[in-house]
């Protein structure tokens, strides 16, 4: 009775193969075609706007159908799929670094892929404010107030989640201008990870965690997320509190050349990422609670949108240096969050 | 027949107790939050949930996880077979070293499992470049699905038959054979009759895990919506974006599946009369 295996391995073998025959994507003839966008977490809503606005443009500019798969999670791991062969199209992260390393180990598009698109490929920016309960029963005004005893912090792991990152580096950035020095600001940050119960592996967890699940006194979010569970999710139950200091967010697009030009999607690709700077999209973004780049729009939003003192990730030496200095395996994460917690 | 049988020397006060503290774990881990899936599904009423059901991208993930259970279940099951044939009638060297690789599935984390073949199959595996030379995708679509969910189901056949493979012992089969039975003979008229209770149990437990998987399939999935998430991944995505009576809804369903199968098999054993000693682990 040892024929049964081979048999199964073989039927394993081709029933595999026979499958992936039929699953393809891309552009098959002129009538239509498909791109897949790989994003991050919390831009479901602005993409699902973002793709309705740009198919019919491209329905009335060349008559081609063009239709959307999205996948969303956290940006770390989205980009790890892609650089696996998840075949993205375009890829609308929560930060260059993640689109560095599909050029850096996967060759998947050109290193100098940020230059390609205005503002740093960045069609829109946010930054990082604090969601907190109404009426703001902890008192909670700027960063020194987010490390008062019994006060609960959310945001999810800087090692999976985009977003995380910079709210790692908006905390930075405080204790370093408060403190005057990256000893103190060490501090600072370590002391505000002791106050975290939680560490969800994406930005929209944690605002699951904080929305739903009603947990911690204050949620470190995403603007854009931030004023959606304010204005949409729970509306009545949270205020925002804009710190004194923040980071200017800037997530970028960039089209994933390799995929694109085996999809033969190249150009409804590049088109579609361009969408997103006419006034158009600019205005999308802004009703999603993006920040525009467009003046003009961002002048409509003005309400919307606080001023605020905003560092920028070339204050950290760009997202190469900051990666190596706090996320990587070994760096100042691992050094305040394995420390505090564990040992 | 006078005095107390031994096994019921507790008082009736402590066996009332007993039986209460067990049927009020069922309630509070079992019923409730079953209560609760179907509650939240119907919290906006029939029109809401069945809208939710019948979405394009619900309905995908529908499709998919019965294509994937339909796939790996027929698989396991002739696995499963040949397996615990080849452990309970035959003495052969490396055996217990079988037995423990068939259990390796269960020991080993979900996620893991899925992370092993990103490893074999992704684009930086051992096989990727290879794989993407000749055009054939198997992570981020449906066949790593499929191999990541024969994976994580394929000890529950195997594990059911043995014991009771081994128990039934090599009689029926050496008697056969002595009456001059062709190996496949002996297989479909004697060896397949004393186990189809054990088979169908095997196979519905396997059908259970293979559409519910959530952990391997999901580091193998990619999310794709529409295209490349079951079931599962489709209530989690449903959850993260604050749809709760759609996320509720295609959970019902999957709880449903899982109902049904477990109504097959209790009419199966009522209608058989059957009691699957010796198959219990």
């Amino acid at each position: 009775m040892r024929a049964p295996f081979p048999a199964v391995m073989a039927a394993l073998m081709i029933g595999t193969i026979g499958l992936s025959a039929c699953s393809g994507g891309g552009s098959n003839g002129k009538g239509s075609v498909e791109l897949l966008n790989v994003s991050y977490d919390p831009t479901r809503e602005l993409y699902k706007d973002v793709n309705a606005a740009f198919a019919k443009r491209w329905k009335d500019k060349t008559g081609q159908t063009v239709s959307f798969r999205m996948s969303h999670g956290g940006s770390g791991k989205q980009s790890r799929s892609v650089i696996d062969g998840l075949s993205a199209d375009v890829v609308t992260l929560a930060l260059g670094y993640d689109i560095d390393a599909m050029a850096e180990r996967a060759k998947l598009l050109p290193a100098n892929w940020q230059s390609r698109l205005p503002d740093n490929s960045a069609p829109y920016t946010s930054t990082i404010v604090f969601l907190v309960r109404k009426g703001n029963p902890k008192g909670i005004r700027d960063w020194p107030d987010l490390v008062k005893p019994g006060v609960q912090v959310i945001t999810p792991s800087p090692k999976t989640s985009g977003g995380a990152r910079w709210n790692f580096l908006a905390a930075w950035a405080y204790g370093k201008k408060a403190g005057g020095s990256d000893a103190a600001a060490q501090k600072y940050v370590a002391n505000l990870y002791s106050h975290v119960p939680v560490l969800d592996s994406g930005a929209r967890g944690a605002t699951t965690t904080f929305v739903e699940r009603g947990l911690g006194d204050v949620l470190i979010a995403w603007e854009n997320e931030a004023l959606l569970s304010e204005k949409e999710l729970g509306a009545g139950k949270f205020d925002i509190v804009v710190p004194s200091i923040s980071v200017l967010a800037e997530p970028p697009v960039a089209v994933v050349d390799a995929n694109a030009k085996a999809h033969g999607t190249e150009r409804a690709a590049t088109e579609y990422l361009n969408f997103l700077y006419t006034p158009e999209g600019q205005e999308i973004v802004a009703r999603n609670f993006y920040r525009p780049r467009d003046q003009a729009v961002m002048a409509r939003h003005a309400a919307t949108f606080p001023k605020l003192d905003m560092v920028t990730i070339q204050d950290f030496g760009g997202w190469g240096a900051a990666q190596k200095r706090f996320f990587a395996d070994g760096g100042v994460f691992d050094a305040i969050y394995g420390g505090g917690k564990r040992r | 027949m006078s005095g107390s049988h031994p096994t019921t020397v507790e008082s009736p006060w402590a066996r009332r107790a007993l039986i209460g503290v067990g049927f009020l774990f069922l309630a509070l881990f079992l019923f409730l939050p079953l209560v609760m899936v179907f509650a939240g599904a119907l919290a906006k009423g029939w029109q809401v949930f069945f809208d939710a059901l019948v979405d394009p991208d619900a309905l995908a993930a529908i499709r998919l996880t019965l294509l994937v259970a339909g796939i790996s279940v027929p698989v396991n099951a002739v696995f499963g077979v040949a397996a615990a044939w080849a452990i309970a009638k035959f003495d052969f060297r490396g055996k217990s070293l079988l037995i423990s690789l068939i259990d390796l599935p269960f020991s080993v984390s979900p996620v893991v499992s899925g992370l092993v073949f990103v490893l074999l199959f992704g684009a930086q595996g051992w096989l990727g470049p290879w794989l993407t030379e000749h055009g054939v995708r198997i992570i981020f679509a449906v066949p790593g699905i499929v191999l990541a969910t024969v994976f994580v189901t394929f000890p529950f056949v195997a594990r059911e038959l043995i014991p009771l493979m081994a128990e039934q012992g090599r009689d029926d089969e050496e008697a056969a054979r002595s009456l001059a039975a062709t190996g496949w003979q002996t297989f479909w008229h004697v060896t397949l009759p004393n186990i189809r209770w054990g088979l169908l149990y095997g196979v519905l437990l396997c059908n259970a895990r293979a559409m519910g998987e959530f952990g391997a399939v999901s580091v193998v999935s990619g999310h794709i919506r529409g295209l490349t998430n079951t079931m599962p991944l489709h209530v989690e995505i449903l959850y993260n974006e604050y749809d709760f009576v759609g996320a509720f809804a295609v959970a019902s369903l999957l709880a449903s599946l899982a109902l049904v199968t477990l109504g097959v098999k209790t009419v199966l054993e009522w209608r058989f009369g059957i009691h699957r000693a010796g198959a219990a682990h």
